[in-house]
């Protein structure tokens, strides 16, 4: 009989232990990473992004919160267009370090 | 010692400098580009963050002015230091010596074509704030008919690196809060919306300000940045943007598109400033002495600085550092 | 719309271009879908205006097809571009001009990321000096091939024997321009007119009569995106994109659509056709579609070529209406023919989308 006991997991990011290795190396070929404000220009402007869950803003978040096979998966949608790059407020070479993260 | 005190620019720095150095006992000469003083807050309607007459207070600082000398239509056509201090030869040819020289030259507003893809000057709906503050100042403005629905873009030309200018400009957030309570009180059935980044509301009863839109004006207040503007078949504009605490991209068509642009600094000023030795900073303004203690001094001697020309400020900020500065000038001829 | 505005920002984005004597590479897809567009463009170039424009036998895909499906590294791409520099200088040119948007876009960033960091460029010279044997000299000019028709628009008007209007109205045709995304959304400076309102294809639509159409999602991309495409999983994004382009400029009843990249006009193309399986929906007047046509196909429209000649009846969407508008005379019975008269052979005629 279920009488419905159980232990819900944990719903925190765990911060003390997220494998930054990823986002530390992509820091130091593309220091430009962490200027990021979300300001969501890049992904409003995504053409994958119209018809998918694309959002470069979260993949910069993803990594930093150990998703990394999340963002890897995300980023299989991009198109490689460039519109991110040329709308990004903060100069952030999108295009160049999507491609350095599936490298 | 009564002195001759040269005051470049004619707006709220400029006058409020000259006001206060005329109380001190010294001769403010204020020199003007334009048919008249007021500067950039002359064309403003209401004052944030509590909908002041900007008349009111450009009218009271016209008045304390009385009695300074102000040369209309003017501007510094040379200037070089001597050993009493500086001469400047005026474009009408006049000379002035002076003990001391005050850059109160303040900003041009961000030239809102730059931003392409917001499509001002290309698409008939799509306005600027200053174009906004005489809107409400007149009644006029054939662009506005009647809007059904209206927006706000944040940070046009600021902390915006493919224009080349890094810095927030301060007070934008402020101005479009009080722009969009504004259109709905003219136009009370209008949807308003405003696309942020961040809302920066650093000054006593902005926040307020920031409540009331919401809970009395039903602004609604909407993270993301426009990244593109169209125009549909009616003239209508299409604008994308994403909602990014829904975490969607988003699109709307919208009767109004209010570009907040930013402040840079006023260029006009460039070879004067050239010959004073000032340099600019980072952002392309003046470069101030200190940040802390020295926010009216240049690297130069008998050179200072007040206002929007070293920064982006309000226009309390901004009366602040004129008075400041005139105290700054006045020990500066005392201690010489 | 302001017009004056579009035409401030036209002013501040031109570039100087060299007239003559280029080095011409071929799209790697293009000629599979459209077999009369470089044909007729180097036809247009050498033997109506007089130029030249040399082509190597031994050139080869640019990679950048593999490189934006994600199946090379950005070094091989870029070793196969070296490669075809090499073989303009051998063939001693200077001006570089390629068919191909993405190619355009491969070379552009190329040659950006080279100037950036100059030991990569250090690297693929000893790439290619290992797995060739060549050198190479970059361009002293690099060129999209629409480019040079813009360029030439004026003259290609003069020796026009059509217009884009519509004869039996008198009306300028509605045209729809469709730009490729790596023309300029990358290096906005590279384009004519830039990113936001290019001119490179209004240039043309101008010059020779028509009337551009402006619609909302003029920007968006028509949805092929290489890896959109390939993967079978993700097609269904690359089809809902094109919808969405057409969806928005319907109600403007645009006649023609052009476009200067290789992927573009296919899927602006073929798409109509699946959307009118699926959805029963025809964006063309009376069941037909709007034909989507490569720049080049334009041109020689406008000049007076065979429309079969121009190879196009590898449209999906019939070409005939916009031959009736622009009173381009036309033998129906000739289209099926290959250039010596010999049949190719009729294909099957959906039910859903006119095709004749």
């Amino acid at each position: 009989m279920d009488f419905g006991f159980c232990l819900s997991p944990s719903s925190h990011v765990k911060m003390d232990s997220v494998d930054l290795t990823t986002f530390n190396s992509l820091k130091e070929t593309n220091p430009d990473i962490n200027t990021c404000i979300a300001c969501g220009s890049c992904t409003a402007t995504c053409t994958a992004g119209n018809f998918t869950e694309m959002s470069f803003r979260r993949i910069l978040l993803m990594l930093q919160r150990g998703k990394e096979e999340q963002a890897k998966k995300m980023i299989q949608k991009c198109m490689l267009c460039g519109k991110c790059t040329l709308v990004c407020p903060r100069g952030i070479n999108i295009r160049k370090i999507l491609l350095d993260i599936t490298r | 010692m009564k002195e001759n005190i040269l005051i470049i620019g004619g707006g709220a720095a400029g006058m409020e400098a000259a006001t206060q150095l005329q109380k001190l006992g010294q001769t403010p000469i204020i020199i003007e580009k334009s048919n008249a003083l007021g500067g950039h807050v002359a064309q403003w309607d209401r004052l944030f963050p509590a909908f002041h007459p900007a008349k009111d207070v450009v009218e009271q600082m016209l008045a304390n002015v009385k009695g300074v000398d102000v040369r209309m239509n003017t501007e510094v056509a040379d200037i070089q230091r001597n050993e009493n201090g500086f001469k400047a030869v005026l474009s009408d040819n006049t000379t002035i010596d002076a003990k001391a020289v005050v850059l109160a030259t303040g900003f041009d507003l961000f030239n809102a074509e730059r931003k392409q893809e917001y499509g001002y000057g290309i698409y008939n709906n799509v306005i600027t704030s200053l174009e906004l503050e005489k809107f409400f100042r007149t009644g006029k403005d054939e662009r506005i008919n009647n809007p059904k629905k209206i927006g706000f873009v944040h940070c046009v030309g600021a902390r915006d690196v493919k224009v080349c200018n890094t810095y927030c400009s301060k007070v934008c957030c402020t101005t479009a809060l009080k722009q969009a309570c504004e259109m709905k009180e003219v136009f009370p059935d209008a949807e308003v919306y405003t696309f942020y980044m961040d809302l920066r509301m650093f000054g006593p009863g902005y926040e307020d300000l920031y409540l009331r839109t919401q809970k009395d004006f039903d602004v609604k207040c909407v993270r993301g940045r426009v990244c593109e503007v169209s125009e549909d078949m009616d003239g209508r504009l299409v604008i994308k943007a994403e909602d990014t605490l829904f975490g969607k991209p988003l699109k709307m068509t919208l009767d109004l598109l209010v570009l907040m642009c930013s402040m840079e600094k006023n260029k006009s000023i460039d070879a004067i400033q050239q010959k004073l030795g000032v340099a600019n900073n980072s952002d392309g303004f003046m470069q101030i002495k200190d940040t802390y203690l020295g926010m009216n001094d240049t690297a130069k001697d008998g050179v200072f600085v007040a206002g929007t020309c070293t920064a982006p400020k309000s226009l309390p900020d901004t009366i602040a550092e004129a008075r400041s500065v005139a105290v700054e000038v006045f020990n500066y001829i005392n201690n010489r | 719309m302001i017009i004056e505005g579009k035409q401030k920002i036209w002013a501040d984005y031109q570039k100087d271009i060299p007239d003559d004597h280029y080095f011409y590479v071929r799209s790697c897809i293009r000629q599979a879908f459209w077999p009369g567009s470089e044909v007729t463009f180097l036809d247009i170039t050498r033997n109506k205006l007089g130029k030249d424009f040399y082509e190597n036998p031994y050139h080869t895909t640019c990679g950048g097809i593999a490189y934006h499906s994600d199946t090379i590294p950005q070094e091989t791409a870029m070793t196969i571009i070296a490669r075809q520099f090499a073989l303009m200088k051998e063939s001693g040119y200077e001006n570089y001009v390629c068919s191909c948007i993405t190619s355009f876009g491969c070379y552009t960033e190329t040659l950006e990321t080279w100037h950036e960091y100059p030991e990569l460029e250090a690297k693929i010279r000893q790439y290619l000096w290992d797995s060739c044997k060549k050198e190479f000299v970059k361009p002293k000019y690099l060129a999209h091939a629409s480019d040079l028709i813009y360029k030439f628009r004026f003259e290609i008007a003069k020796q026009a024997k059509f217009k884009l209007v519509n004869v039996k109205t008198g009306k300028p045709l509605k045209v729809v321009e469709h730009i490729g995304c790596h023309y300029s959304k990358m290096f906005p400076s590279k384009g004519f007119g830039g990113a936001e309102y290019p001119h490179v294809l209004v240039g043309m639509i101008e010059a020779w009569g028509g009337e551009v159409v402006d619609y909302p999602e003029r920007r968006h991309c028509c949805g092929f995106g290489f890896r959109q495409y390939f993967v079978q999983a993700n097609r269904g994004y690359s089809e809902s994109n094109t919808h969405k382009k057409f969806e928005s400029m319907e109600p403007y009843e645009p006649d023609l659509i052009i476009t200067n990249c290789p992927g573009c006009p296919y899927f602006l193309d073929r798409w109509q056709y699946v959307i009118a399986e699926q959805t029963g929906k025809t964006y063309g007047k009376n069941g037909y579609g709007i034909p989507a046509l490569t720049y080049e196909e334009v041109a020689g429209l406008v000049m007076g070529y065979d429309p079969w000649d121009l190879g196009l009846q590898m449209h999906q969407v019939a070409i005939e209406p916009l031959l009736e508008k622009m009173g381009i005379p036309y033998d129906p019975k000739k289209k099926y023919q290959g250039v010596n008269g010999k049949d190719l052979g009729q294909p099957m005629c959906p039910s859903c989308i006119k095709s004749v």
